[in-house]
């Protein structure tokens, strides 16, 4: 099992994680600028682009039988 | 326009000590984080540049991921600290306000619900709990999927041998999905509330496994040992599925309903 990290301590968490949490979790209340859900996704395409073009990581064409 | 100022929001607190535990606390701009009491409620906030945060400069700032990263830990820092002392509401990120009087109005309009919501996360915690199964390790357990009698040569052998390499994959998947799903039900028994969550795309979660379980759980800080245990007796007792876990977590994930305007 992988090392439990501590949220407040270790600030190396995987951005996957945080981002899934600041982003799409937190109490929604009227601002005057909020982001849209639209432009969350957008950010979560830039976290995609960022991550492929760094990484060596294969195309996902074994996932497709059901990562959702 | 650079000199125009809006009120980042990061939590809704108890009104009791707010000063106290939002103390010393730096914020996305770099700014000191600050109260905007009303009332027996509180919410912590900063005083941010539109230029860097209004709607125009959140959306010029969408494509750069260092920027939301270096902003996200900034955000969840603050909610991360002030949940330290006592209960918190995260609010998600990028909320942005006019001004204090307009945080103040909504902390008199929502009260009894933040109440409500401030209570319920009394000291508990979020925890984050990724089941990530091996498909080579399940399919494995099929053995019919290694044999080829035919031979490789032919195309009709090589489209058997693939459609049972499918068949053995799915077999694979639908073994790791029950899994996660004893998994998902035995971690809810320790735990106050809990959902699964859409698992990340397989580039962001960096593996070649399957993230067959996202899941997130709101559990009782007393309990919290019990909680990671099981997780650790859960693991060593599935094969082919590994389990990690992150927390404690302020509780972004259970917050209630979106509170509309």
């Amino acid at each position: 099992m992988t090392e439990v990290l501590p949220a407040e301590r270790d600030r190396r968490i995987a951005l996957v994680d945080l981002l899934d949490r600041v982003l799409a979790g937190g109490v929604v209340i009227s601002g005057e600028v909020v982001l849209s859900v639209a432009d969350v996704d957008m950010v979560t395409i830039s976290l995609r682009t960022l991550i492929s073009s760094v990484g060596s990581l294969l195309p996902p064409e074994d996932y497709g039988s059901g990562g959702e | 326009m650079s000199a125009e100022g809006g009120v980042w929001a990061y939590a809704v607190l108890h009104g009791d000590a707010a000063e106290d535990r939002v103390a010393d606390l730096c914020g996305v701009a770099d700014e000191t984080v600050r109260v905007v009491a009303s009332v027996d409620l509180a919410a912590a906030v900063g005083s941010v540049g539109l230029d860097e945060f209004g709607q125009d400069a959140l959306r010029r700032n969408l494509e750069d991921l260092d920027w939301w990263a270096a902003k996200a830990r900034a955000h969840d820092a603050v909610i991360a600290a002030i949940a330290r002392s006592g209960p918190v509401i995260p609010v998600r990120m990028a909320t942005v306000y006019r001004n204090d009087g307009r945080v103040r109005q909504l902390l008199q309009s929502r009260r009894d619900e933040f109440e409500v919501c401030l209570d319920r996360l009394t000291g508990r915690a979020e925890w984050g709990v990724k089941a990530f199964a091996d498909p080579n390790l399940l399919a494995a357990h099929d053995t019919s999927a290694g044999s080829n009698p035919v031979g490789h040569r032919s195309g009709t052998a090589y489209l058997l041998r693939r459609r049972r390499e499918l068949a053995s994959h799915e077999a694979a998947y639908r073994v790791a999905a029950s899994h996660a799903e004893l998994i998902h039900t035995a971690l809810l028994q320790q735990a106050v509330e809990g959902k699964r969550k859409p698992a990340p795309h397989p580039i962001l979660s960096g593996t070649d496994a399957w993230t067959v379980l996202n899941g997130t759980y709101l559990v009782e800080e007393a309990r919290a040992d019990r909680f990671t245990a099981k997780i650790a007796e859960l693991d060593q007792a599935t094969d082919g599925i590994t389990l990690e876990i992150t927390g404690p977590w302020p509780p972004y994930s259970f917050t209630g309903d979106v509170v509309s305007p």
